[in-house]
């Protein structure tokens, strides 16, 4: 076994280590997103609870995914959630009574956010918000509504 | 009665001799002043034995435990509607626990036992005695490379382990089951957590290069020079390395992961 192509091989398997390590660092555990390249705008909205909702995750329309959210980040100026999507591109025809609602998938499932199209004829441009939101159902909530519902009716 | 309790006391010395001469050996071998001349060149040529021959093995069984883990985690959780919690599952299962472990299992079946066959052969055909005669030192020469190839392979082949394995469960999950990839991704990435978890998985690789050369390099180095002793010291290469990973495992999963 010649020295150069043991040198060669060890060298290339160090490399693989680092590359995998780098992978392991970056796309796996999120040191910094992964940028995606397709063509976005981005649309805000204001939620008074987005509880459960995360980074990344999806904005639908009529069950389709067609968007993410980017980020989400409490506004000072009221104390309600501001949460930004990136919209696809091609869907260019929401209106501007366009209602938001966190909806979840199963009883366990991970949190999103569903728009549903209004009848407006204005069209949501490039950085405008959607004013028609409705949060995120905190199941806590209701259960214990539910509960002093149940108690003042034996009253 | 007595007799017993003469046995059980000789098997105890016996066995506290065995950690105490692997132990001096594995200190001599692995500290001391390092060779500058002839170092690097035996190290690189341990790393070539010890890391590049185990890369196949390591690929193609990295490959399929990611598949079917995220094939059997794919059938339990659709029941539930949670299969955006796959990537999640298969991550954190491989860089906590399965990376770590399997390769390191592997690892000490590819390379433990070929370093446990090639020592022990040195020292029946009195290899090592003759270096001794030259004034060359065999813990140094021979032992001392092969350590230290283990430590530092261990981790690398773990790390690609690992990334092989998330490839295949990608290819099974995403590609296959129709997992959103977004959702696959994004999970993954707000579960796994950089320092808690891919440097815990990484010191555990180390700990288990480190113990698997251990053992292979001192069972070759205290093996009865016949071919019979070869054979026996292999196969407890295998077997002690084995189980001395999936305790250390458990110890090490405690203090990294365990109740705080």
């Amino acid at each position: 076994m010649r020295l150069r192509t043991v040198e060669i091989s060890v060298g290339a398997f160090m490399l693989a280590g680092i590359l995998a390590l780098a992978f392991l660092a970056i796309q796996v555990s999120g040191l910094s997103i992964r940028e995606n390249n397709r063509a976005t705008y981005t649309l805000y909205a204001h939620f008074n609870n987005v509880a459960g909702l995360a980074v990344r995750a999806k904005v639908s329309m009529a069950g389709v995914v067609i968007g993410r959210v980017t980020s989400i980040t409490l506004d000072p100026k009221d104390g309600r959630a501001k949460v930004a999507m990136s919209i696809d591109k091609s869907v260019n025809y929401l209106t501007t009574d366009t209602i938001a609602a966190i909806q979840t998938a199963g009883i366990l499932g991970e949190k999103y956010i569903a728009l549903s199209n209004g009848g407006d004829p204005d069209i949501l441009k490039d950085g405008d918000e959607i004013t028609d939101t409705q949060s995120a159902l905190v199941l806590e909530d209701l259960i214990g509504k539910f509960l002093t519902s149940m108690g003042n009716k034996k009253d | 009665m007595l007799n017993f309790l003469q046995r059980l006391g000789a098997t105890g010395l016996e066995t506290l001799a065995v950690f105490g001469r692997s132990g001096i050996i594995w200190w001599h071998a692995l500290w001391g002043w390092p060779d500058w001349r002839n170092g690097p060149r035996l190290l690189i040529r341990q790393l070539y034995f010890v890391g590049v021959y185990s890369l196949v093995i390591i690929v193609v069984s990295g490959i399929f435990i990611g598949m079917v883990l995220a094939l059997q985690g794919y059938t339990v959780l659709v029941r539930f509607g949670a299969d955006q919690a796959l990537g999640q599952l298969v991550s954190l299962a491989l860089i906590r626990e399965l990376g770590p472990v399997v390769a390191a299992l592997l690892f000490a079946g590819r390379a433990g036992s070929a370093l446990t066959a090639e020592i022990g052969l040195m020292k029946a055909t009195e290899q090592l005695a003759s270096m001794e005669m030259i004034g060359v030192d065999p813990l140094k020469r021979v032992l001392r490379p092969r350590l230290w190839a283990g430590m530092i392979s261990m981790p690398i082949l773990a790390q690609i382990f690992n990334m092989v394995a998330i490839w295949g469960a990608v290819a099974v999950g995403v590609d296959w089951l129709q997992v959103d990839a977004g959702s696959f991704w994004a999970n993954m990435q707000s579960a796994v957590e950089f320092r808690e978890d891919v440097v815990n998985g990484l010191i555990k690789s180390v700990a288990f290069g480190a113990v698997v050369t251990w053992i292979a390099v001192f069972q070759g180095y205290d093996a009865a020079p016949t071919s019979e002793g070869i054979s026996t010291a292999t196969t407890r290469t295998v077997v002690y390395s084995s189980l001395a990973i999936l305790g250390m495992d458990f110890l090490l999963t405690a203090v990294m992961f365990g109740v705080k």
